[in-house]
C-alpha cells in the first residue's frame, strides 16, 4: 500500500517545494504551513485505511531488477506515533512564524526532521530504522546550533555526540540481529530466537541508544541543554517526538528480538524508571529558567514510560503508548508556551515573571491546563498512562514501586509551583505583554483538543495499540 | 422521570455540558448563562430523586475504560440508595449555592470562570457519587480537586489566595497517592476494579492485604476529608469565595472520605484494625479542632475548623462500624453547614469584614440570616429537635456502643462544638454593634437559599427513617444516648451564653490569661509551622541541591568530560583547530563509513 509512504513523502515533497519555491519568508511559511496541513491529511489516511486491514500495512519500494530499497509498514505500535508527529509538525510550523533568520532553511529543516522521524516509526527495515535514527540527529543538530538560544553551540554539539555515542552502541546490537537472524534485515520477519547470551548483548546494545534518547536517569544530562536552547519549534519536536524514539525502538526491535534478555533486564528498567519518575521530578522543582523546569519534567514523564515498558504487559505497552502520545501533546504545548512567553518577555527567568495569568489570561489558562495534564490530572491526556503504568508496575514488583509515589506529588509541586510564581499574584511590569495571538490559539487547540479526548477516552490510543501490544505481551513471555 | 432515572450518567453530563456552555459564552454572556446553570444541579438532583421516587431500575452505564490484552478497567456509572440520596443532597445543596452565587459573586470579575468551574464541580461530584468504579471514582475525586484548586485561587492576584489553592492541591494530594496504591494494592489483588466485585472479593483476601488496602484507601480520606494530619489545608482554603466553601469545602468535597468508606464498606467492614485506626484519628480531629474553633476570630475560620471536627464525628462512626449514621451525619451536616457558611456570606456581603470582633448586633438589621443562621448553629450544637440532634446522636449511639473511648471524646467534642456555635451566634448576630456603616439585609437572590437550607437545617432530622429504610441499619433514639446529648448541648450553650453574652472580650481576657497555652491553639498547635520546617524547607533546599550540585556540577561536569577530552584527542590526530564543526563532520564521516560498512556486507 502506497499509503504507508505519504506520511514520509508529503514532507519530503514540502521540503522540496520550500527549497525551490520559497523564496521570501512569507511564501516559505505558506508553503510549510500546506505541506504540514498535507502530511496531517496523508496520516489520517493512512490510519482509516489501517483501519480496514488485518492490523499491517506494508509497502515495499523496488529498485532495479527488483530489489527492495525501502520497506515501510504501518501498524497499532508506529501510527499513533505517526499521527502525534504530524501533529506537532504542523504546531511547530505555527511556532516558527516570528522566526526572521534563514527562515527558507528553518522549515526546509523543520520537514526534513518529520520525514526523518516518520521513517524511523515505520520502517520495516533494519537498516532503514537505522538510518532514519541517525538521519533526524542532522536536521535537529541544525535547528538546535543555528536558531538557539545563548549556548546553542554548546547544546547542539552535546546532543549530537550523546545521542551520536548511543546509536553507535545500538549499531552494533543491529549487526548481531542481523548477523543471527541469518542476514535478513527485514523488521517483521520470523527468526530463530537468539541464544541466550547473544540476547543480552542486543538487548542491552539496543538499549544504549534507546535508554539515551528517551532519556533515562544517568545519561539525561544532553535533554535539559538541547531542550532549553533549542528554538520553541525545535524544542517541540524534540520533547514531543524525537524522545518516543527510544520508547518506541525499545517496543518495536529491542523487546522482540531479545525477549529473554529483556525479561532479565525489566527489574533495571523498572528501577531506572521509578528513578527518573523521582529524580526529574525533583530535579524540575529546582529549576529557576521555566524552560528547564518543563525540560525535567520530560525526564519525569519518559521514567512512567521505562516502566510502563518494564513490566512486559499488554496492559503496560499500552499505558506506555498513552504516556508517550500524552507527553508529546503536553510537552509539546509547554514548550510552545513558554517559547511564545519568551518571545514576549525575553526571559525565561522565574524570578523575573510574574502575574502572567492577570497580565495575559488567554496564555495563563492554556498554561494552568497544560500545568494540570502534564500531573497527570484525570480527564486529561496524562492520567490514565500514569494510573496504567502504577497499577501493573505495583502488580508486578509490589510495595518498592510506591516510591514512584513520590514522584507523583512532586510533578504537583513543580506544576503548581510554577503557576504559583510565574501566573499568580498581582501584575508585574514585564508581564506587559500581547496575549496569544490568533494563530497561537490555533496552535493550542491542536494541542489542546487531543489532551482532552485522551484523557476522557484513552481507548482511542488503546483500541488501535490492542493487537500489536497484545502479540508483543505473548512475545515478551508473559509474566 | 423515569427517562431520569434510567439515564444516571445525565446528572454527570447536564451540570459538566452546562460548565462547558459557560466557558465558551465567556464575560457578556454569563450574566444570562449563570441563571442557566442553576439547571446544572437541578438534573442532579431529578436524577436522584427519580430514583427514590420509584423507578428503581438499575440503570447502570459501564464501558471498557483502559483495556489492553484481555485485561480490563471498567469505567461506570448507576444508582443505587446511596448514590441516589448522594444526588439529591448534592443537586439541591449545589442549587442553592449557585443561586447565592448570583446575588453574592455579582459585582465580581470572571464570573464565567466562576460558573463554569461550579458546574463542572458538580459533575465530578456527581460522578463520583455514581461511580461503580474505582477507576471512575479516582477520576472524579481528582477533577473535584482541581475544581477546588481553581476556586480557591478564585481571587489569584491576592498572594494568599494563590499559596491556599496550592497547598489545597498538594496536601490532598498526597493522601491521594495512597489512594492510587490502594487501587494498585486491589488491581493486583482483585484483578478488577468495578467496586461491587472488589467488595465481592474482600473477604476473601488475607488479612495484611485487607488491611494494606483499607490503610491505602483511607490515607485518601483523609486528605480529602482534611483529617489530622493532613487537616491544614482547609483552614486555608477560606481564600476563596464564600459561597465555595460552603459547597466545596463543607457540604460536599470535603465529605467525599466519608463517602468512600461507605461506599467500600465490604473492605473496611473485614478491616477492623484500620477501622479502629479511623475511629482514633477522627476522635482527636473531633476534638482538637473544635478546640480551635473556640479560638478563631475570622467567621469562615471558625466555620472551617468546625468542619474538621463534624467530619471527624463521621469518622468515628464508620470505624465504629456503622456507615449509615455517619452518612446520616454527612446528610445534615451538608445542610447546616452550608447553611452557616451562606450566612456567614450574606454577613461577610453587608459587613466587609470576616472579623467576629467587629460584627455584634446585626440581628436587627439582617433579620432573615440571623433566623436562619440560628437553625443551622442549633442544629450544629445538637439541639432537639433540629436535624443536627438526630444525625449526631446516631454518631454518638454508634460511638459509645462500639468505641466507647471515641464516644465519649465526641461527647466532650459536642459541649465544645455547642460552646463555638454558641460564641460565634452572639458575636455576630447579638449584643451592640461593633461595626461602622449600617448593614443591610441581602437581597431575595441570596436569602432564598439560606430559607431553602434551613428548613433542611431544621427538618432532615425526619429523614432519619427513610434512610433507614433505604440503607438499612436502625432509626430511632436511644434514650441514655439521647441523654448524653442533650446535656453536652446544654452545657456548652449554657457556657457560651455565660461567657460571651458581653462581646468578645474575653477573647483578650483569656488570652492575657493563658498566654502561650491560648496563643498555641489559636494557631491550630502550629501545626502548619512544623510543616513547613519539617517538609516544605528541606524539599525545596533538596531540590535545590539536587539541580545546581549533584545534576549540574556533578553529573553533568561528568558527563561533559568525556566528550571534550574525545574532543582534544580528534584535535590532536586530525591537527585540526577550528572548532567543534570539525568533530561534527568527523563523526557524520565514521558514521557514514559505518553505514556504507554495512550496506557492503549485506549485499543491499
Amino acid at each position: 500500500m502506497f499509503v504507508v509512504a505519504l506520511p514520509v513523502l508529503v514532507p519530503l515533497a514540502g521540503l522540496a517545494l520550500v527549497v525551490l519555491l520559497g523564496r521570501d519568508d512569507a511564501r516559505a511559511r505558506v508553503l510549510s504551513v500546506i505541506a504540514t496541513l498535507a502530511t496531517i491529511a496523508a496520516s489520517v489516511v493512512l490510519l482509516l485505511e489501517w483501519r480496514g486491514s488485518d492490523g499491517i500495512l506494508a509497502w515495499v519500494a523496488e529498485g532495479p531488477s527488483a530489489v527492495p530499497v525501502a520497506r515501510l509498514a504501518a501498524d497499532g505500535l508506529a501510527l499513533p506515533l505517526v499521527l502525534l508527529t504530524a501533529l506537532l509538525g504542523f504546531v511547530a510550523v505555527l511556532a516558527s512564524w516570528t522566526v526572521t533568520s534563514r527562515v527558507r532553511t528553518h522549515y526546509a529543516l523543520l520537514l526534513a526532521l518529520q520525514a526523518a522521524v516518520t521513517t524511523v516509526f515505520l520502517a520495516d527495515d533494519l537498516v532503514l530504522f537505522y538510518v532514519a535514527w541517525e538521519a533526524v540527529l542532522i536536521p535537529m543538530f541544525f535547528l538546535i546550533g543555528g536558531w538557539g538560544h545563548e549556548r546553542r553551540r554548546h547544546a547542539a554539539m552535546k546532543f549530537f555526540l550523546y545521542t551520536f555515542a548511543g546509536s553507535a552502541l545500538m549499531l552494533v546490537g543491529l549487526l548481531l540481529i542481523i548477523f543471527w537472524g541469518g542476514g535478513t534485515t527485514d523488521l517483521g520477519a520470523e527468526v530463530e530466537a537468539l541464544p541466550t547470551h547473544v540476547q543480552t548483548a542486543v538487548f542491552w546494545l539496543l538499549a544504549a541508544g534507546m535508554l539515551v534518547k528517551l532519556p533515562v536517569i544517568g545519561v539525561h544530562t544532553w535533554l535539559p541543554d538541547a531542550h532549553t536552547e533549542a528554538p520553541t519549534a525545535g524544542s517541540v519536536m524534540l520533547a514531543g517526538v524525537l524522545l518516543k524514539m527510544g520508547g518506541y525502538g525499545l517496543m518495536r526491535v529491542a523487546v522482540p528480538y531479545a525477549p529473554q534478555a529483556f525479561a532479565d533486564a525489566a527489574w533495571v528498567l523498572a528501577v531506572l524508571g521509578v528513578g527518573g519518575i523521582v529524580y526529574g521530578a525533583f530535579l524540575a522543582f529546582g529549576q529557576t529558567d521555566i524552560k528547564r523546569l518543563v525540560a525535567y519534567s520530560s525526564v519525569a514523564h519518559m521514567g512512567f514510560v521505562v516502566l510502563a515498558i518494564a513490566t512486559g504487559t499488554a496492559l503496560g505497552y499500552g499505558a506506555a503508548m498513552l504516556g508517550m502520545v500524552s507527553h508529546g501533546l503536553v510537552a509539546g504545548l509547554l514548550f510552545f508556551l513558554v517559547g511564545a512567553l519568551y518571545e514576549r518577555t525575553r526571559t525565561r527567568e522565574m524570578a523575573r515573571l510574574r502575574g502572567l495569568v492577570a497580565a495575559v489570561p488567554r496564555w495563563g489558562g492554556v498554561f494552568v491546563f497544560a500545568t494540570l495534564a502534564s500531573l497527570g490530572l484525570p480527564g486529561l491526556s496524562g492520567f490514565p498512562g500514569e494510573f496504567l503504568t502504577l497499577a501493573e508496575a505495583f502488580s508486578r514488583w509490589g510495595g518498592w514501586i510506591a516510591v514512584a509515589g513520590v514522584g507523583v506529588v512532586m510533578a504537583a509541586v513543580y506544576g503548581l509551583a510554577a503557576v504559583r510564581r510565574i501566573g499568580h499574584g498581582a501584575d508585574a511590569p514585564e508581564a506587559a505583554c500581547r496575549d496569544l495571538t490568533g494563530r497561537e490559539w490555533l496552535a493550542a487547540a491542536v494541542l489542546g483538543l487531543p489532551i482532552v479526548a485522551l484523557g476522557v477516552a484513552p481507548g482511542l490510543v488503546l483500541s488501535a495499540t490492542e493487537r500489536a501490544f497484545s502479540a508483543l505481551a505473548a512475545i515478551g513471555g508473559g509474566f | 422521570m423515569a427517562y431520569l432515572a434510567a439515564h444516571p450518567l445525565l446528572a454527570v453530563v447536564v451540570p459538566a455540558a452546562l460548565g462547558l456552555v459557560v466557558m465558551a459564552g465567556g464575560r457578556r454572556a454569563v450574566r444570562a448563562l449563570k441563571w442557566i446553570a442553576v439547571a446544572g444541579p437541578l438534573a442532579t438532583a431529578l436524577v436522584g430523586i427519580a430514583w427514590l421516587g420509584g423507578d428503581r431500575a438499575a440503570a447502570a452505564v459501564q464501558a471498557d475504560w483502559l483495556a489492553q490484552g484481555g485485561a480490563v478497567m471498567t469505567a461506570g456509572v448507576a444508582l443505587d440508595a446511596l448514590s441516589a440520596v448522594m444526588l439529591v443532597v448534592v443537586g439541591l445543596v449545589s442549587a442553592c449555592v449557585v443561586v447565592f452565587s448570583i446575588g453574592y459573586m455579582a459585582e465580581e470579575d470572571g464570573q464565567a470562570r466562576y460558573f463554569s468551574v461550579i458546574s463542572l464541580f458538580v459533575g465530578a461530584m456527581a460522578l463520583l457519587v455514581t461511580a461503580t468504579s474505582l477507576v471512575t471514582l479516582f477520576v472524579a475525586w481528582e477533577v473535584m480537586g482541581a475544581c477546588s484548586y481553581l476556586l480557591i485561587g478564585f481571587w489569584y492576584r491576592k498572594p494568599s489566595a494563590a499559596d491556599a489553592a496550592m497547598k489545597a492541591f498538594l496536601v490532598t494530594r498526597i493522601g491521594d497517592v495512597g489512594l492510587l496504591f490502594g487501587l494498585a494494592l486491589l488491581w493486583r489483588e482483585t484483578g478488577t476494579l468495578v467496586i461491587a466485585d472488589v467488595l465481592a472479593a474482600a473477604p476473601a483476601l488475607g488479612a495484611g492485604v485487607v488491611t494494606a488496602a483499607a490503610a491505602l484507601l483511607f490515607a485518601g480520606a483523609v486528605g480529602k476529608s482534611a483529617q489530622f494530619p493532613l487537616h491544614v489545608w482547609l483552614p486555608d482554603a477560606m481564600e476563596g469565595p464564600t459561597p465555595v466553601s460552603a459547597l466545596i469545602h463543607a457540604a460536599t468535597m470535603v465529605a467525599a472520605g466519608v463517602f468512600l468508606i461507605a461506599r467500600m464498606w465490604g473492605l473496611f467492614e473485614v478491616a477492623e484494625t484500620v477501622r479502629v485506626a479511623i475511629a482514633a484519628i477522627g476522635a482527636v480531629t473531633a476534638l482538637f479542632s473544635a478546640m480551635v474553633a473556640i479560638t478563631q476570630t475570622d467567621i469562615k475560620k471558625v466555620l472551617a475548623y468546625s468542619t474538621i471536627s463534624q467530619l471527624g464525628f463521621m469518622f468515628v462512626a464508620l470505624g465504629a462500624g456503622v456507615w449509615q449514621a455517619a452518612l446520616f451525619h454527612l446528610v445534615t451536616h451538608a445542610a447546616f453547614k452550608a447553611l452557616l457558611f451562606l450566612g456567614s456570606g450574606s454577613v461577610i456581603h453587608a459587613t466587609h469584614t470576616q472579623d467576629v470582633r467587629e460584627m455584634g448586633g446585626l440581628a436587627r438589621r439582617m433579620p432573615v440570616t440571623a433566623a436562619t443562621w440560628c437553625a443551622g448553629a442549633l442544629a450544629l450544637a445538637g439541639v432537639p429537635p433540629l436535624a443536627g440532634f438526630f444525625s449526631k446522636d446516631a454518631v454518638l449511639h454508634a460511638a459509645l456502643g462500639h468505641m466507647p473511648l471515641a464516644g465519649w471524646a465526641l461527647a466532650l467534642a459536642s459541649v465544645l462544638t455547642a460552646l463555638y456555635a454558641t460564641r460565634v451566634t452572639l458575636l455576630v448576630f447579638f449584643g451592640e454593634p461593633r461595626h461602622d456603616g449600617a448593614p443591610h439585609e441581602s437581597p431575595l437572590v441570596m436569602t432564598l437559599p439560606l430559607v431553602a437550607l434551613g428548613i433542611g437545617a431544621a427538618g432532615l432530622g425526619a429523614a432519619a427513617g427513610p434512610l433507614a429504610v433505604l440503607w438499612g441499619g436502625e432509626a430511632g433514639l436511644d434514650a441514655t444516648v439521647a441523654a448524653i446529648s442533650v446535656v453536652a448541648s446544654a452545657l456548652g450553650i449554657g457556657a457560651g451564653v455565660a461567657l460571651y453574652r458581653r462581646g468578645p472580650a474575653l477573647d483578650t481576657r483569656l488570652a492575657e490569661k493563658l498566654g502561650g497555652t491560648y496563643a498555641f491553639i489559636a494557631e491550630a498547635y502550629r501545626i502548619d509551622a512544623l510543616y513547613d520546617r519539617a517538609v516544605a524547607r528541606p524539599v525545596r533546599a533538596l531540590a535545590r541541591w539536587l539541580a545546581d550540585r549533584l545534576d549540574r556540577r556533578g553529573l553533568d561536569r561528568a558527563v561533559e568530560g568525556l566528550p571534550s577530552l574525545a574532543e582534544r584527542a580528534g584535535r590532536l590526530v586530525a591537527s585540526l583547530q577550528t572548532g567543534e564543526t570539525d568533530l561534527y563532520v568527523a563523526l557524520m564521516a565514521i558514521g557514514l563509513v559505518a553505514l556504507i560498512g554495512v550496506a557492503l556486507w549485506m549485499g543491499v
